[in-house]
């Protein structure tokens, strides 16, 4: 499969020159494939917003390459770029602002001049993905509850039928059940549509979930980038650059002072259960 | 209104000996606050939606309880029931002896109870650390060296004295919501609340604010109201308080509370990794008690099993 995102040696300086210059992204490179489900982990300040803004050239890189879905971010095409790649901001519901949810949604297909009934379906397509009911793109978004709003604001996104879906943080202030239901909601859509997804997210265990791989920043480089078995693995050293790993991959960990050979590269519950009850029958 | 029945079967005693019972408790400092029968509706166009619905509370000085429940669930609606924010439609709540619905009391309530909110951005008032922390005192009419007083020792209780000259937007987020407990400290509160708090910090903020309240519960026996999504958080707490639709649901202490997976999930909510681990391992007949919640214990009961 072609690579829809290809990084070289990206370089980033917040208020370059002035004496509270930060770098921000220092010499990462990066591949994507199409279709992948990667998540882009590290502490506050590790870079990872920053690289997530320069893949729809929100932010230009000061040094290297970056390629996004056939586009060269600093070219001049930003409108198609932006419409490939969908960004889904931190509580992205504070940005609903039309009467309607319907509106909401339609916001974007009305500047791209996409005629009225090919909006209609596409909105209703959307719609239905989103699990958002014909009643509630009639009510305004404040209407809603909180985790409705939140797939209302993703579906004005998703609607633009971008190639690659970028999520920041998109759980935060969802209650577990509400963070689950968008979750299943995003992996129908990555395996149906063949989208790209890429999560930001401080939840090593929804990372671990649904994620094929992650990438760990820290100080603005790419520190360890690989599949969730081979990231949870290192445990101490995510845990020294300010991460830590699922609960159960702590449990694994504990018990293997007392089983050496278990493995600890397990990071979801269902693993955990495959590999203990394996044990417990090989006992008995 | 409650019920002389209900005050009965609460207190044990005869409708005489009801105010000196009540009396007595406050002077021993035994209950911070009783929720009783408390109901609050919003106005909604045309129909009215209950948040609270016929809540009935006690929280006990010392205590530290996590409040969980689904978005939407009356959760915050209840926590500002606490500190006369809003004043129940229905039943009473009483802070330290004294009700919320008479107004003379209300600023007595909220110096007691403070409060901290979700969004550490929306609650920096000060250019520096200990102006914003001297803002509480400052507004209740405390002495100038009274106020640097209380603002540089409640810095240096949660241990950071050294940011006081900071410029607080400049802070982390968990940097930020400890100047916000600092601020309610400052005003020598009995209870504090904290509405979501950690809920939009990162896990170093959220690990930094968690040990905070800990510390101020177990080594200065302040009560503590923790409303969170996150059950790793609510571990930690005494006792564990479900909300749904705006009734108490479920509580118990942290174990008893997140071993009814099923119900929990029902809920809305979620378990502890281990947890849902050992209940998996139950329902096929490994294990025969699933009560587990941390760590450790998960370790030992698994090694006893495995030999």
């Amino acid at each position: 499969m072609d690579n829809i995102i290809v990084a070289k040696n990206l370089t980033y300086t917040y208020m370059k020159g002035s004496p509270l210059g930060k770098k921000a992204l220092d010499n990462v490179s990066l591949e994507m494939k199409q279709g992948e489900f990667a998540a882009i982990i590290g502490h506050t300040g590790s870079g990872k917003s920053t690289l997530v803004q320069h893949l729809n050239g929100l932010l230009k890189q000061d040094e290297g390459e970056l390629t996004v879905a056939g586009l060269e971010t600093k070219g001049r095409d930003l409108k198609e770029l932006r419409r490939k790649v969908g960004i889904v901001f931190q509580y992205p519901e504070h940005q609903l602002f039309e009467e309607t949810v319907y509106k909401d949604i339609e916001f974007g297909l009305l500047r791209q001049n996409i005629p009225e009934e090919e909006r209609r379906a596409r909105i209703m397509e959307t719609a239905s993905i989103m699990e958002l009911s014909e009643s509630i793109l009639q009510k305004s978004p404040y209407e809603i509850s909180g985790g409705q709003k939140r797939r209302a604001a993703i579906a004005g996104i998703l609607v633009l039928e971008p190639e690659i879906l970028v999520l920041d943080e998109p759980a935060a202030g969802l209650d577990p059940a509400g963070t689950r239901e968008l979750f299943d909601i995003v992996t129908t859509l990555y395996r149906e549509k063949n989208i790209t997804v890429i999560l930001v997210s401080h939840s090593m265990e929804l990372v671990g979930d649904f994620a094929s791989r992650i990438i760990v920043m820290n100080e603005g480089s790419i520190k360890y980038d690989g599949t969730p078995s081979e990231i949870f693995g290192l445990g101490e050293q995510l845990e020294k650059i300010g991460l830590g790993v699922p609960q159960i991959t702590k449990l694994m960990k504990k018990l293997s002072v007392y089983y050496p050979d278990i493995r600890t590269d397990v990071y979801t519950v269902e693993e955990a259960q495959k590999v203990i009850m394996e044990r417990l029958r090989t006992k008995k | 209104m409650i019920g002389w029945k209900e005050v009965n079967e609460r207190y044990g005693v005869t409708i005489g000996g009801f105010i000196g019972i009540i009396a007595d408790s406050n002077k021993a400092g035994k209950k911070m606050i009783e929720i009783l029968n408390a109901e609050y509706s919003y106005d909604n166009h045309d129909y009215p939606v209950k948040a609270v619905d016929d809540v009935t509370l006690d929280i006990k000085s010392g205590e530290f309880i996590a409040v969980l429940g689904r978005n939407g669930s009356g959760k915050s609606t209840l926590a500002r029931l606490m500190n006369a924010l809003m004043i129940p439609d229905n039943g009473r709540v009483v802070v330290l002896g004294m009700d919320s619905s008479e107004a003379d009391n209300v600023w007595d309530i909220r110096k007691n109870v403070g409060m901290i909110f979700q969004n550490p951005d929306n609650q920096i008032v000060g250019t520096t650390v200990i102006e914003d922390v001297a803002f509480g005192p400052e507004n209740l009419g405390v002495e100038p060296l009274e106020i640097r007083r209380r603002a540089e020792d409640a810095l240096k209780r949660i241990g950071i004295l050294d940011l006081k000259e900071r410029a607080p937007h400049l802070l982390s987020g968990g940097q930020k919501q400890k100047v916000a407990i600092a601020g309610v400290l400052a005003m020598k509160p009995a209870c504090i609340i904290l509405d979501e708090s950690t809920s939009m910090l990162d896990p170093i903020g959220r690990r930094e604010v968690l040990e905070t309240i800990k510390y101020l519960n177990k080594s200065e026996q302040m009560t503590i109201v923790h409303i969170t999504h996150h059950m790793d958080e609510a571990c930690h707490a005494d006792r564990v308080i479900v909300i749904d639709s705006g009734k108490v649901v479920i509580q118990g202490t942290p174990v008893e509370v997140f071993s009814d997976v099923e119900k929990i999930e029902k809920l809305g909510l979620d378990v502890p990794q281990v947890t849902r681990l050992l209940h998996n391992l139950k329902i096929d007949g490994f294990v025969d008690d699933s009560r587990i919640i941390d760590i450790d214990s998960a370790v030992e009961k698994l090694r006893s099993l495995i030999g």
